[in-house]
């Protein structure tokens, strides 16, 4: 099964998301760069699968030249080939990326045959649209499942499962296909050393898209409003336990 | 005047469930703005979306539009984004609003895709104009972004808990409106095949009044077991953070957080839990949180309501030494 | 938020290893009301503590921080959370090979049990996962280990809590330091303030923003160090003990492997520095993982992995081993890679606790706590002491440069003489241009750049020949030349003129100056205007705090000039002195004059040339000083000498110091005048004269006695540290300082070899030898005596081998050569009656 993943370059944010004195971005000087665990997750199914089942495996991203740490990563753990579309780093809204990975994906599939299953994270963990996995499956005619928790390839098909509050739903998805998986999916694995090495030395394909917007455009971000009050601190230690019961059955929550 | 506001509204049980009713709070301040009527959108299947609209009774909502035809069912996403796609052109929509949960996101987008059109997703409030403007969240809310959303027709989710369902007022119940919709093989072709009932039994995380949350300071699987004797003291259901799940101390269906589960109970026990924002953005929309942890000065403290210093595993069991004991009285 | 208690007898800020082995070392010696707080939490505040490696490796080539290095050991041993693993430094060239023979000396010479030398089959057998055909050895050491040190400081904490002496809060920033009258008040914190006379500065990397708070500097900068975490390795599954193996020590890639557990952790030095600013680091609630535990920079680590994978394929090559863990933890670098302890400079009772790494934090914070306490820590701290630095020192280039440069060297084969090169030149003298047109070869010392030797003395090797002691061995050919023998034979023979502009001067002046000043110095200060009296300074036990001389300009103005390398130190040993009511004041002078030195059989022949003042020996007798006019210049000529001949420092207005230089020099001219640099000046004319110095044979752990400088009688007036001093001249010295001459210099392979100092003395069947108060034998100071024809050492001997004639040995490169007790004391090998300097 020829696979293709794609990721999002996204600031490792600490305890608190700081911005820029403009407000424009968030303050990135001290942090580091990751992608979204739930794409870390699909790039591990992406590598189990073709472990498994045999078949290619590309990891497609688009954003700045710097998100080419990203891609050595995911080459670093399993997937073979990376595409990088370069952009200036500013924000692109979901149609203008869907746009340019769709466009891309044709481009690599004219080039090296079509990808039978294209993955994507559930949302991206920065600006969390839901939408670039199913505006890419639109775009191409292909069927599309999100917030997947379990893959089972099969022959020219696929078995996705979706969690409920009361179990699960199973999609058969004819193949190709593409899937927006969740964490929990899978536990991914660490880069190895020589994985890391090998990730280095590799060539990445690079372009440069056109920026095609679809009437999505970022003013400004800010931090929401947190209510500044501490706790009350209604006991120390075991001795408290009097103090929590009054406080559940004054809340309602235990029978008085 | 505008044409109308429809809002997709889903069912929990019978009676329209508490994101569609804070979807429609919202909704209905749009069509004020927009100076439109309010519809719905009921996204069941025709007996049930018509038993439930007379439950839309109070929320100013014009026309209940009950969805039929073609074989469509809930089970099929493709073909509610194509019902409502056709609804909405039917009825000239100017905005297509859903629930920002995990149902609403993906037929919202999938709608938007077949319309061709930007979708803002879990949207805080709306200053409706030619190009409207917007807050949504971003980072699961730990992060607000103001934006311009420039479309014919305005489709968002609005983010959950973040909107409190008004109470029902005086106003009428919806006229109920059947439309019949056609739709292709290709909008039936993704749907659920089947489905498997969880094995794991007892009251669900997200619909537990109260949830006992366990983080690194639980120390390992086996200590959840306070947990789950408070928890079920209290009826409740047990979670954990992202750390907990990781280490595999808890099923990943357990995790409250960014990656996880929103939770929105009316008490959240936050044991040994610091406080990172990836898990507060999964439980901050509880009425009440009570935080148990060594740490006066963890993060969790900020958000807490309550708090009881020291360790849990001393703690806790007090606790429900404590309920049984005043049960036994 | 916490909030402090209102009032302490000292406030600690910072609670990492630092901080709370202060708070355990201050409750032991009696202090109560100990508040010890914090920006973070605790156990783990988020400092460098959190994320260091945690291992101990014994042997430094420095004593002192050898001294704390296994001192720390020693205190995390006792507390239980030392794991001995044993540790082997590796080499990859035959020059890390000499390295590791010369650290099996410096591990001799300061008492380092059990280490040797190891065969890579041998390395291999400790370390069955290291490849041993990359490597050429090991020096190993059975004593390195690894410490749990956040344990450690919760542990300490305890103690001084069940003592009743400590508060520890946490979660408290420092929003403000409060000093008045130069005197810091108290701390101000975001939970409240505390009232203290006493505050140290325990923040490891946030030090100097603190300082700062207080108008203080802490010269330190933060810097990245690199290491990942890879695991689980399938080898290590059935290790038992948490390390079980050896720490290896990858010197020539400079990085550092060791198993922990499963995993295997990698760190390196290698890459370029990566410097921050103090205000830069994030919040605690701002980082992702810690304050101090940055973002991974993977560009800089790749090459290191490949390193690591050649050293140990079987591990970091294996596929299913992955990396768990990459971070840029921050740690201190200062600009001479030492660490900053003692007293502020700018502010009394504000203490900096800094740049201090974990192997040695427990030792330096016992250290500090003795010298709160009673002025007399254990080990001798000057080399750590904050008031070594100039203000030059003290600037972010500065210390930018120095760190960057010096980071790489952190595993780095560094020669005893080795010069920075960056930032340079700092300081120059008025002769400067001079020294440049002699083509002198600069060394710095206190910033200044002083001539070592001068390339134009070139023609002098031609006239001396075989006695200047040429090198053939490339080390001790480092940072050397034999013209350096040939000025000084040239200055015996004839006359020298020496730059000596880094000398530091203070004036001490008032109706207190003379009763101040006696109060500090072990000889009589109270003499006639006009001479120059030369004295060691004790503290409180009789330790050798400093030596220099002071001169009485008039019955209430002193000038006291002293070494620059010690300078600031010694400035503020003074200025502490000084009374409140400014009945004495010190004013540095120290960039208001130079000094040239004029020395050797014709040094009065060519003073007399160019001045019409008396300097005849009458006119101007040993240890006396007046003004002389030198071709205009009222210049101050002071009858002394450091190198053992007929001359005088010439102490002259900064901005006339050129002219009298070339004044000088051309009254030298028909005299033979040379110029001489320090190579002379401070190694080999004063180890003919058996001269001792600061820092080598004068330390702390030293007593007068010991050092041959005990005097037939002790004033009356009272001084610091004379009750020990007349204690230590009731009883039989320990060890006595001693010159060796070095028999036969041939190494087995025929190479004469010139040892260049601290290397370890052994009797002639290859014991150290160890004095009745347990230290080693090493040498203190080593060079060339070309007036005598030998190499010459200075050691403290026990009084058994400290006897002339005594046959002994030296360790140098993993030989042993042949040493002879030439004199046992202080007498000179050279001109011992000093008629020379009496001329």
């Amino acid at each position: 099964m020829n696979i293709l993943v794609c990721v999002k370059r996204v600031p490792a944010t600490g305890g608190r998301i700081v911005l820029t004195a403009d407000g424009s971005d968030i303050d990135t000087r001290f942090l580091g760069f990751t992608v979204s665990p739930h794409e870390e997750c699909a790039v591990e199914e992406a590598v189990r699968i073709a472990e498994a089942g045999g078949g290619s495996t590309a990891v497609l991203t688009l954003g700045p030249a710097a998100a080419e740490e990203q891609l050595r990563d995911a080459m670093a753990i399993g997937i073979e080939r990376a595409v990088l579309l370069e952009t200036d780093g500013s924000d692109w809204d979901p149609v203008a990326t869907a746009r340019a990975i769709t466009d891309a994906i044709r481009a690599q599939e004219a080039a090296n045959g079509p990808f039978d299953l294209i993955l994507f994270g559930n949302e991206s963990a920065d600006s969390g649209g839901f939408q670039v996995g199913i505006r890419v499956a639109a775009a191409l005619g292909r069927p599309v499942v999100t917030g997947v928790k379990s893959l089972q390839p099969g022959d020219g098909r696929i078995v996705a499962r979706r969690e409920t509050p009361a179990g699960w739903e199973l999609f058969e998805l004819p193949l190709p296909a593409v899937v927006s998986v969740k964490e929990g999916i899978n536990l991914p694995r660490y880069p190895s050393v020589p994985g890391r090495l090998r990730a280095r030395k590799k060539e990445i394909e690079r372009s440069t898209p056109e920026r095609r917007p679809g009437g999505l455009e970022k003013i400004a971000l800010r931090l929401p409003q947190t209510e500044a009050t501490a706790a009350e601190v209604i006991g120390r230690g075991p001795d408290a336990a009097g103090a929590v019961v009054d406080l559940l059955a004054k809340l309602g929550v235990v029978d008085r | 005047m505008s044409g109308p506001v429809l809002t997709l509204v889903a069912l929990g049980g019978a009676a329209p469930d508490r994101a569609s009713l804070e979807t429609l709070t919202f909704a209905r301040d749009l069509a004020g703005q927009l100076g439109a009527p309010l519809e719905a959108v009921v996204v069941a299947d025709p007996t049930e979306a018509r038993a439930a609209a007379a439950g839309l009774a109070g929320r100013d909502v014009s026309s209940a539009i009950v969805v039929g035809g073609g074989g469509l069912t809930t089970d099929h996403p493709d073909g509610w984004a194509a019902a409502i796609a056709q609804v909405a052109a039917e009825r000239g929509a100017a905005a297509i609003v859903g629930a920002g949960t995990e149902r609403g996101n993906d037929l919202l987008a999938r709608v938007a895709a077949r319309l061709d059109l930007p979708m803002a997703a879990n949207v805080l409030s709306i200053q409706a104009g030619d190009r409207s403007q917007l807050v949504r969240q971003r980072w699961a809310g730990s992060l607000l972004e103001e934006c311009w959303l420039d479309a014919p027709v305005r489709l968002l989710t609005v983010a959950p808990n973040t909107i409190p369902a008004a109470a029902p007022d005086g106003s009428a119940a919806p006229a109920v409106v059947d439309v019949v919709v056609t739709l292709s093989d290709a909008d039936l072709a993704v749907h659920v095949t089947s489905r498997e009932a969880r094995e794991h039994a007892g009251v669900s995380l997200t619909d537990a009044k109260v949830v006992v949350g366990g983080g690194r300071g639980v120390g390992s699987s086996e200590g959840f077991a306070d947990l789950e004797e408070l928890a079920s003291l209290l009826g409740g259901a047990v979670g954990g953070s992202r750390v907990v799940t990781s280490a595999g101390w808890r099923p990943h269906a357990d995790q409250i957080g960014q990656t996880g589960l929103r939770i929105a109970p009316d008490l959240y026990i936050a044991c040994g839990i610091s406080g990172a924002i990836q898990h507060i953005v999964g439980c901050k929309a509880a009425k009440h949180i009570l935080a148990i942890n060594t740490d006066e000065e963890s993060p969790i403290m900020g958000v807490a309501d309550y708090a009881v210093i020291g360790d849990l595993h001393a703690i806790v069991p007090a606790v429900s030494a404590e309920i049984r004991r005043r049960r036994s009285a | 938020m916490s909030s402090v208690p209102a009032q302490a007898r000292v406030v600690i800020i910072g609670a990492g290893i630092v901080g709370s082995s202060l708070a355990w070392h201050l409750a032991r010696l009696g202090w109560r009301d100990i508040v010890l707080i914090e920006k973070g939490q605790l156990p783990n505040p988020g400092g460098s503590t959190g994320h260091a490696s945690n291992f101990i490796f014994l042997t430094d080539h420095s004593k002192e921080m050898t001294a704390f290095t296994v001192d720390s050991a020693n205190q995390y041993r006792e507390l239980g959370v030392f794991d001995e693993t044993g540790g082997i430094e590796v080499a990859r060239t035959p020059e890390r090979m000499e390295e590791l023979k010369r650290r099996m000396a410096s591990a001799l010479s300061w008492g380092i049990e059990g280490t040797r030398l190891l065969t890579p089959a041998e390395v291999r057998e400790m370390v069955p996962f290291i490849e041993d055909s990359v490597i050429l050895g090991g020096f190993y050491t059975p004593g390195v280990g690894i410490v749990d040190s956040l344990q450690a400081g919760t542990l300490m904490r305890q103690k001084a809590v069940d003592l009743g002496a400590l508060t520890v809060v946490g979660g408290v920033e420092v929003t403000g330091i409060d000093v008045a009258d130069g005197h810091v008040r108290r701390v101000q914190t975001d939970g409240g303030t505390i009232e203290a006379e006493t505050v140290v500065i325990a923040c490891g990397v946030w030090s100097p923003r603190i300082a700062r708070m207080a108008g203080a500097s802490i010269p330190l900068t933060p810097a990245v160090h690199q290491m990942i975490d890879i695991g689980p390795v399938p080898m290590f599954e059935h290790t038992t003990k948490e390390v079980g193996y050896p720490i290896v020590r990858d010197m020539d890639t400079n990085m550092y492997e060791r198993q922990h557990g499963t995993g295997f952790e990698i760190g390196s030095y290698a890459h370029r520095a990566i410097l921050m600013d103090a205000d830069d680091i994030p919040s605690i609630a701002a980082s992702a993982l810690s304050p101090t535990m940055l973002p991974f920079t993977q560009d800089d680590f790749d090459p290191q992995l490949e390193d690591s994978l050649e050293l140990f394929p079987e591990i970091v090559g294996d596929e299913s081993v992955g990396v768990k863990l990459a971070i840029n933890g921050l740690l201190s670098l200062t600009p001479d890679g030492n660490p900053i302890i003692g007293e502020t400079p700018e502010v009394r009772g504000l203490w900096s606790a800094a740049a201090i790494w974990i192997k040695e934090a427990p030792g330096i914070a016992k250290t500090i706590a003795e010298w709160m306490t009673t002025g007399e820590p254990e080990i001798d701290p000057h080399g750590s002491d904050i008031a070594r630095f100039y203000e030059h020192h003290k600037t972010p280039q500065h210390i930018a440069a120095r760190a960057t440069e010096g980071y790489n060297k952190t595993y780095g084969i560094v020669h005893p003489n080795e010069q920075w090169a960056s930032n340079r030149p700092i300081r120059r003298s008025p002769a400067w241009v001079r020294h440049q047109e002699l083509g002198a070869v600069p060394f710095e010392a206190a910033g200044w750049e002083r001539p070592y030797w001068y390339e134009a003395n070139q023609p002098l090797l031609e006239e001396y020949g075989d006695r200047v002691m040429p090198r053939a061995a490339e080390w001790e050919s480092r940072w050397w030349s034999p013209i350096i023998n040939a000025e000084h034979l040239a200055m015996r023979d004839r006359a020298g003129i020496v730059d000596l502009s880094a000398f530091a001067l203070f004036d001490v002046t008032g109706p207190a100056a003379c009763e101040v000043l006696d109060r500090l110095a072990v000889n009589n200060v109270d003499v006639k205007p006009g001479r120059t009296v030369y004295t060691p300074l004790l503290n409180g036990a009789g330790g050798i705090l400093a030596d220099l001389t002071i001169m009485r300009l008039a019955h209430d103005r002193f000038r006291v000039v002293t070494g620059g390398g010690m300078g600031m130190r010694d400035r503020k040993l003074f200025q502490d002195a000084m009374p409140a009511d400014g009945s004495a004041q010190l004013h540095d002078v120290t960039n208001a004059w130079t000094t040239i030195g004029l020395w050797g059989p014709r040094a009065r022949d060519i003073l007399a040339a160019a001045t019409s003042d008396d300097v005849s020996h009458a006119g101007l007798p040993f240890l006396a000083f007046k003004a002389v006019d030198i071709d205009g210049v009222r210049s101050i000529a002071s009858r002394i000498s450091y190198v053992g001949e007929l001359g005088w420092e010439i102490h002259v207005p900064i901005e006339q110091g050129l002219r009298v230089w070339d004044a000088l020099w051309e009254a030298g001219r028909p005299h033979g005048l040379a110029p001489v640099g320090i190579g002379t000046y401070a190694v080999t004319s004063r180890l003919e004269k058996g001269y001792r110095a600061h820092g080598a044979e004068l330390e702390l752990d030293f007593d007068l006695v010991e050092a041959g400088m005990a005097r037939p009688t002790v004033k009356d007036a009272d001084f610091v540290g004379k009750e020990a001093y007349l204690r230590q001249r009731s009883q039989a010295p320990a060890a006595i300082l001693s010159t060796l001459t070095v028999d036969d210099p041939t190494s087995s392979t025929g190479v004469k070899r010139y040892m260049l100092g601290r290397e370890p003395i052994l009797s002639r069947d290859g014991r150290p030898l160890v004095d009745g108060k347990g230290r080693r034998s090493y040498v203190t100071s080593a060079g060339s005596g070309p007036s005598v024809g030998k190499h010459l050492l200075m050691a403290y001997l026990p009084p058994e081998q400290a006897v002339e004639g005594e046959a002994l040995l030296v360790e140098f490169f993993g030989e042993r050569y042949p040493v002879t007790v030439a004199v046992a004391g202080s007498r000179p090998l050279f001109d011992p009656e000093n008629t020379r300097i009496r001329s």
